[in-house]
């Protein structure tokens, strides 16, 4: 039997309806329509379904979305205003962060809470942030290079 | 997928939940992860903790035992100054559990209570002799980790019991402590072969030594003929020897796709003796980073 709930996503509450057992990711994507948060693995491995909630990096795929009521989830899509890019969304066009792009949401979300807890983190830091991240195309190198150029100039935004 | 959930607002419309037959989940991270990868489904009536405030609190009793809710984080225990300066090795553990996302979510309560032979936290708590406390309707009992810890994924909780917290008595001075554990990964890694060692030195000489296995038996255990071999030793390389060889006898590992039983025992001489060195060397005032297991594997993150 499915519930009603509302979720806090990116400053908007969203009501929805949902199976009690239905992940977070499916309810962001398929409830409250934003699908920048990706389903690769399905069982938090990949990290392309990485969200924050209450500001930590959560594996939305794996967590149940009841969970989340009352707390405030932060998706791709609240990082910068429609239309624009932050600081560390730049960085990751400049440096050759991107390449297929399906690994990207995750990985800026993974980034921004590294340099929420870490201001001016070192590359061997920046690297283990990003394990649970995994991008078959760039080979890490643009990624790593995008954080590092926000990180100690400034921060993500 | 059908099911319920209801989200618990005090421990005891949890504990009646799970007397009802519900099933806690915390930060889902060994529970949901499980159901999605097909290993269990998830259980039909769910009661979600994460917000019982008081199950959070890391809080230290008139300065002796060290008090940890079940939700505190492994994020949380990595970080935390008293964990870090007394329980090392359980810092050591905390600090690689899974990636960042997991160790803000993951608790300890949950690390324990899925009882995997290959948990990181398991081998630093049952090292510091540390007791949990379980409750269900009809009360609280403390539990020694060694009677908790029954087998793969299981314990001697009953399904209606809560893990409200762990204690860990105060560790006397002059004891240095390390979990060091193989992996061929840094992050999201599960344990090849793991191992603790709390030892103290006095004067130069060992007077207590503790030594217990990850990942190399149904559960995680001590080895006493390990820690019978240091004691009363100066902690040097012929007493890390002899340590090392009944850490390898010791073991009982299984083959699985991480690795062989054979060569599971053969690296549990070495992880062992890395253990007990790191644990030395702390013991001695040295300055060895949190985690450990990074100083062997390339760097520290």
């Amino acid at each position: 039997m499915k519930v009603a709930a509302t979720l806090n996503v990116n400053g908007i509450a969203y009501p929805v309806e949902i199976d009690p057992h239905a992940s977070l990711l499916h309810t962001i994507r398929d409830q409250v329509g934003l699908t920048g948060a990706k389903e690769g693995c399905d069982d938090s491995e990949c990290g392309a379904c990485m969200v924050l909630l209450d500001g930590q990096p959560v594996n939305s795929c794996s967590y149940l979305a009841l969970q989340a009521e009352g707390r405030e989830v932060t998706t791709i899509e609240g990082l910068a205003p429609p239309g624009e890019l932050n600081r560390l969304q730049q960085a990751f066009l400049e440096h050759g962060g991107v390449q297929c792009g399906f690994c990207t949401p995750g990985m800026l979300i993974s980034a921004t809470a590294l340099l929420q807890r870490s201001e001016a983190p070192t590359e061997d830091e920046v690297r283990i942030a990003l394990a649970g991240n995994l991008c078959r195309c760039t080979g890490y190198e643009g990624i790593v290079k995008a954080v590092l150029a926000v990180a100690g100039n400034g921060g993500p935004s | 997928m059908s099911g319920s959930l209801l989200v618990a607002s005090t421990v005891d419309d949890a504990v009646e939940k799970l007397a009802a037959g519900a099933r806690a989940v915390a930060g889902g991270t060994d529970l949901v992860v499980g159901a999605r990868q097909g290993k269990a489904p998830l259980p039909e009536s769910l009661v979600a903790i994460h917000r019982l405030e008081e199950l959070r609190r890391v809080h230290e009793d008139d300065g002796e035992s060290l008090r940890l809710g079940a939700l505190v984080t492994h994020a949380e225990l990595a970080a935390h100054p008293l964990v870090r300066s007394r329980l090392t090795a359980l810092a050591d553990a905390c600090a690689i559990v899974g990636s960042h996302s997991t160790r803000a979510f993951g608790t300890i309560g949950g690390n324990l209570m899925n009882a995997s032979p290959a948990m990181e936290t398991g081998g630093p708590l049952l090292c510091f002799d540390s007791t949990v406390m379980l409750r269900s309707v009809s009360g609280i009992r403390a539990l020694a980790i060694d009677e908790l810890l029954a087998g793969p994924g299981q314990t001697t909780a009953a399904p209606d019991e809560l893990l409200e917290e762990v204690k860990v008595p105060r560790v006397p001075e002059g004891t240095g402590s390390s979990y060091v554990r193989l992996e061929y990964r840094r992050q999201m890694e599960i344990a090849v072969v793991g191992a603790t060692a709390v030892v103290r030195i006095e004067a130069g000489q060992v007077t207590d030594a503790r030594v217990a296995i990850t990942a190399l038996s149904p559960t995680i255990r001590r080895v006493g003929e390990a820690e019978a071999a240091l004691l009363g030793t100066d902690g040097g390389s012929e007493a890390l020897r002899s340590a090392a060889r009944a850490i390898a006898a010791a073991a009982r590992p299984i083959s699985d796709v991480r690795a062989s039983a054979d060569y599971r025992s053969a690296m549990a001489a070495v992880i062992g003796r890395r253990a007990i060195e790191v644990a030395c060397g702390r013991a001695d005032g040295e300055q060895i980073p949190v985690p450990a297991s990074a100083v062997f594997s390339g760097g520290v993150g």
